[in-house]
Order: C-alpha cells, then structure tokens, then sequence
C-alpha cells in the first residue's frame, strides 16, 4: 500500500540542494539492446535463433548451445517474483541516498531468472509485470511491477525514480500559440502537474485560444520568443529553477525544398525557430535543470522535443523543414548526453504530419495535436525516451529500419 | 556660412534649439509589419551577443545584429515600391544626401485617431491645417500625429481578424500631397506609412504608392510627434548606407526652437 504522494512544499532557502548522482553507468554493448527495448517502453530479451531459448543477462552466445544468433525479440513480460531484498545501507552513493531500496530475482515466464528493481506493492511468490526502464544514469534496468493496478500505485517512490512524471512538478510548455502547445498544457494540468508556464512570443499578435488558455487556472503564460536568445535567457532568469520539465512545442512548418524556393529567408526562419530556438533554449535553461536533477519530488526530470519524423529521413515536399528537424535530432543527442550525469531525461516524440493548418494539403493519416500531448504525458509517466505518435511516424521508422535508400527513393516520390 | 553653422551648434550647446529623439529603441520585442504567412518575412531583430567581458571577450562587450531593412523605426527608399523601381538613385545607399535633412510640417490628427483605430488623413484636413499654419512648403516631410505610439503594442499593432486597423492617410491626400505639394516624404507613427486596411483601398497602399512613385520617402514608427510644433521643426533622417537597400532603421531626430 503505497501512501500519496504529497504536493512538495517550498524549498528551505537555508539547505544546500542535493547534487544528482548516477546509478553505476557500465554496460556491454550486447546489454545496451536493452536499451534501445527501454527507451521506447518495450520488453525484450535474446532469444536464441538456433534452439529457441531465451536469454538473460545480455551475452554474445546461447547458454543452452552456445548458437551466436542471439538477437533481442519481444518477450512476455509475465513472471513470479521469486525472492526480495531490501538494502538499507548500499555501498553505491546513488542508492544509499535513497535507501532502503527493494530488488529481487523474477522467474520470467520466458524462462530466464531476472534481477529487477521492485514497486513497493510486489511481495515474493506473486505474480509481477515485468518492464525495462532507463534509470538515473539513462541505462536500461528492469523493474517489476504488480501485475494489477493498486492504490497510487504511480506514486510509488523506485517507479518515480524510472519516471518524469508530471505529478505535481512545474512544466513549461514554450510555445502556448500551436494548437499542439494548447492541447499539451491541458494534458499536463490533467496529468497533475503544479504549474504550467506557456511561452508566448509577439504578445502584440492575437491568436486561436487565446481566452480559454488565459483562463485556464495552474497556468501562468510568459514571454519566450524561441528564436530571440535574449528572450529564453531573461525568461530563465525568472523560473529557470522552477522547471523540472521543459516541453519545447515551438514549430515553424513550411513547404518546400530547395530548388523551388528563392532565397534563402524561409530556410533561415526554420533555423531560427527550430534550431537555434531548441540552442537557445537548452542554454538558458539546461544548465538549472541540470542542478537540480536530484531536487526532491519535484526534481528537474525531462526535456521533451517534438520532433517530426521526418528527422530522420527527409521528405523533399517539407524538404527544408525536414534539415531543421534534423539538425534539432542531432542536437537533441548531445544534450541528451550532457543532461545524463543529472538524470534528466531527453525525451524526443517524432510525429508524421499533424492535422493542423501548415499540412492541409496532405492526405491522412495525419496526427491530432491532442494525440501529441497524450503521447508526451504517456512518454513522461512510463520514462520513455523515444516515441513514434502516429502511423506514419511508426512507418518511416519501420521502413527506415528495413532500408533506408528505398525509402529515400520513396520519399523523393 | 561656417558663422551660421556655428550659431546653430551654440543654440543646441544651449538648448536655444532642443534635439527631439523621434525613435523607439530597436528590440527584439517591437513589433513588426505581419505579411500573410506565404509571403517572405521581415526578420525581427535580433541581438546576439559575441561577448560581455567573459571568456568569449574579457575586456569588450559587443553584439551581432539581424534585422529586415523595414523594423524598427525605420525609413523607406523609393525602391521599396514597384511604382518607384525604376527611378534614379531610389536606394538608399544612392538617394542625396542633402534630402536627409529638411523640415517637417506636423498635422495633428490624435483625436480623431482616438475615436477611430481606422482614421484616414483627408485632403479637407490637411487644407485645414494650412489654414491655421500656412501652406505646407516644398521638400518637405508631413507628419502624421496620432499618438499611436503611446499605446501598448498590442494596441499598437491592433490586428484583428481582417486585419490590422491602424490610422494613415487617403488615396487622394497622398496623391495631392506629392504633387501638388512637392513634400520629401511622409511619416506616421504606426507600423506602415499607410493605414493598417490600406490594402482595400485603390490603388491599394497609396502612401507607398504615390509617395516613392515620387521619389519621396517614408518613415514609419516614429515617437514623440507630441513634442513637434506645427511647423518649424527639422528632421535629421539619414538611413544606413545599404548597398540597393529599400530601407533601413536609423535614428531619427528633430531639431526644434526653443521658443
């Protein structure tokens, strides 16, 4: 029986905020396909092309014939928690700071026995819910779950740790003129979180849902002009250390490529709006969020982009907008990488082209702006770190996979 | 000659003559003309800083600038317009410079503009200032006072769903005013030298129509026209000198008698 999570109270000016430590980092590059499974909430595990037999943990040859065809497949995320330990004094700095802390060995129903972090409501000899997570430290741990929902069972004190939940932490959402900024603060007020800042460039323009977005209550809409470095940096200035999640919405959709467009202005208000506008903004409020990676209930925990799929293979008819989104991937890496050591995650939710006015021409499928924000709430509650909104988005990932020139062929139609 | 010049630097050392600054500041938050999205756009400004006595300069501090030729408070060449692209020296790295500085008459038309965001300069307005002030004179600028700059800027900008709606002069005034009364240029205190529903009007936009048609000149953006007499007054407006530039932002200043 877990109790409530309580709304945090303010922070003692007088106290030193706790530094983020890392849960140990190492692993084999054979594990990290545990990895890949917990960044887009997967399970998985080797299983033996030759024999059949799964395996864990990650390893280069079958234990049962030593077949080299070990690859990482969807696996049933059934077992038995077979034994617990609860440790109360670790050695590692990380879990002693939050000790006690519950492991113990699960007889997966796949075969292998695995060792998982605990929800507090699983007991030994019931059944679990197995699922991997990335931890503090970005690496793939699994976690066993109670295989029915209990009370606040989200509130559990080792599941937040795996999560960004919104739960009472502060959010702000950059750009509140999209349809998708607006339907991302309501998602994220229904989710429980404290606040909601909404960005909102050129004050001086009006704009669709303006009213209802003012008189919304938990939300306090501030100015953040992306592309304006001076803007995120005065804006940091305010609430900079009360934004323990920061969803960039900001968006700048055109057509076209390069051959049909002169000039190169539209090129450079992509840039300046989705680039630079994610530099800007990583710089002013990166370094806060990274501080206070470790900053109680209501620590820094995620940064999300919104991404479109098309980052990933460029789509010659949105072909400039599609070299933004790129570059905004690419840069998405690095402070992904550079948040690490804090334990905020970087979280990238790539859509195909969204129901929204910049598209209208395209046929469907096309994403709602509500289907954006469910999946960022979704991607902060389960601790993801890469999701694929949409069926077009899930198809270029897949062919992208099967081949990528075919689909570099196809895409320039 | 050079006594007359001196006289002139003693009377602003002065202050027999007070320097008026006609010029908002230009940030990154003023607002800018909105074209309908498909159409190219004014960059906004923007200000980057290179460095701040920090590690990426440890004695200077200095910025790197972007900005369209037409934000700010900002002045327009002839070849800003169609009507004035093939005109001689319509840019403003080539138009006299002897034409950066001349009087101004100053209608004040802040009352009406109160009353109505979509106020428009008539000819019959413009013959009633005359009345009280004299005719307005050759080579020069006619500004438009509606106090539109003292508003919030969304006020200022005032965009609704049909558009912006913002005072500036007639088709008829504007034609007049160019040529039959030989002005150098004209100057509002609102994001265009035309109205904000100018676009409606035939020809549509006919401040910039008539005016660089013309050869003459806009400027737009102004502030403190509240502090101009009716006549008197002399502009000093000298734009960057930006190879075939349509406009640039620049510093726009009155020099006024104390009286």
């Amino acid at each position: 029986m877990i109790e409530p999570l309580k709304r945090p109270r303010r922070k003692n000016p007088l106290l030193r905020t706790r530094l983020p430590t890392s849960p140990p980092r190492a692993r084999s590059r054979a594990s990290h396909g545990f990895t890949l499974a917990a960044a887009e909430g997967r399970f998985m595990l080797q299983r033996c092309g030759a024999c059949g037999t799964f395996a864990y943990p990650a390893r280069d040859a079958c234990p049962s014939c030593l077949s080299a065809d070990l690859a990482f497949v969807d696996a049933s995320r059934k077992g038995t928690l077979l034994s617990e330990t609860t440790m109360r004094i670790p050695a590692d700095v990380h879990f002693r700071e939050r000790a006690p802390w519950r492991a113990g060995l699960v007889a997966l129903e796949c075969g292998p026995t695995m060792v998982a972090h605990l929800h507090a409501d699983c007991q030994e000899g019931q059944p679990v819910t197995m699922s991997l997570q990335l931890d503090k430290s970005g690496q793939a741990i699994a976690f066993a779950h109670p295989e029915r929902e209990t009370p606040n069972m989200t509130d559990d004190k080792q599941w937040r740790e795996m999560t960004a939940d919104p739960k009472f932490r502060r959010v702000l959402v950059t750009n509140g003129r999209s349809a998708v900024g607006q339907e991302m603060v309501s998602a994220l007020k229904a989710a429980g979180a404290s606040i909601v800042f909404v960005g909102l460039a050129e004050p001086w323009k009006p704009f669709h849902g303006e009213e209802a977005l003012r008189a919304l209550e938990g939300v306090q809409i501030v100015p953040l002009d992306v592309g304006d470095e001076k803007s995120c940096t005065d804006l940091a200035a305010d609430i900079g250390g009360k934004v323990d999640i920061l969803v960039n919405t900001s968006e700048h959709i055109r057509a076209g490529g390069l051959l049909d467009r002169r000039g190169t202005s539209t090129v450079r208000d992509e840039i300046d709006q989705s680039y630079l506008g994610f530099v800007h903004l990583a710089q002013a409020f990166g370094p806060a969020m990274r501080f206070r990676g470790a900053d109680g209930v209501n620590s820094a925990a995620a940064w999300v982009n919104i991404l479109s799929v098309y980052a990933l293979a460029n789509w010659p008819a949105f072909g400039a907008y599609s070299a933004s989104q790129a570059a905004c991937l690419s840069m998405s890496h690095c402070l992904r990488a550079e948040l690490r050591p804090s334990g905020v995650k970087v979280v990238n939710v790539f859509t195909g082209p969204l129901d929204t006015e910049w598209f209208q021409t395209v046929p469907p499928p096309k994403v709602a702006p509500r289907a954006v924000a469910s999946a960022v709430v979704s991607a902060l509650k389960r601790g993801l770190e890469d999701v694929f909104v949409g069926d077009v988005a899930e198809d270029i990932r897949q062919r992208l996979a099967a081949n990528p020139k075919a689909l570099e062929r196809e895409l320039g139609g | 000659m050079s006594n007359t010049l001196l006289d002139f630097a003693a009377a602003i050392g002065s202050g027999a003559v007070r320097v008026v600054d006609l010029t908002f500041t230009l940030s990154p938050d003023f607002p800018v003309i909105v074209l309908p999205p498909e159409f190219g756009q004014a960059a906004p400004v923007r200000i980057q800083q290179i460095s701040r006595y920090d590690d990426a300069g440890p004695a200077w501090y200095w910025n790197n600038l972007t900005f369209g030729e037409h934000t700010g408070t900002h002045f327009d060449a002839p070849i800003h317009w169609y009507t004035g692209k093939d005109l001689p020296n319509n840019s403003v790295d080539t138009l006299p410079v002897r034409d950066m500085i001349a009087p101004a008459c100053v209608i004040d038309c802040s009352a009406q503009a109160a009353q109505d965001p979509d106020f428009l300069l008539t000819i019959p307005i413009v013959e009633a200032w005359e009345k009280q002030h004299g005719r307005i004179p050759e080579r020069n600028w006619v500004l438009l006072r509606t106090d539109w700059s003292k508003r919030g800027w969304r006020d200022y900008a005032n965009l609704k769903d049909d558009g912006a709606h913002t005072p500036g002069p007639d088709v008829a005034v504007m034609r007049w005013l160019v040529k039959e009364r030989g002005v150098i240029g004209f100057g509002t205190e609102t994001i265009g030298t035309d109205a904000g529903q100018a676009g409606h009007l035939d020809p549509p936009y006919p401040a910039h129509h008539f005016l660089h048609g013309g050869g003459r000149y806009g400027l737009q953006c102004l502030c403190n026209l509240d502090q101009l007499p009716p006549t008197g007054a002399v502009i000093v407006a000298a734009p960057l000198k930006i190879e075939h530039g349509s406009g640039s932002p620049l510093r726009v200043l009155a020099l006024v008698p104390n009286s």
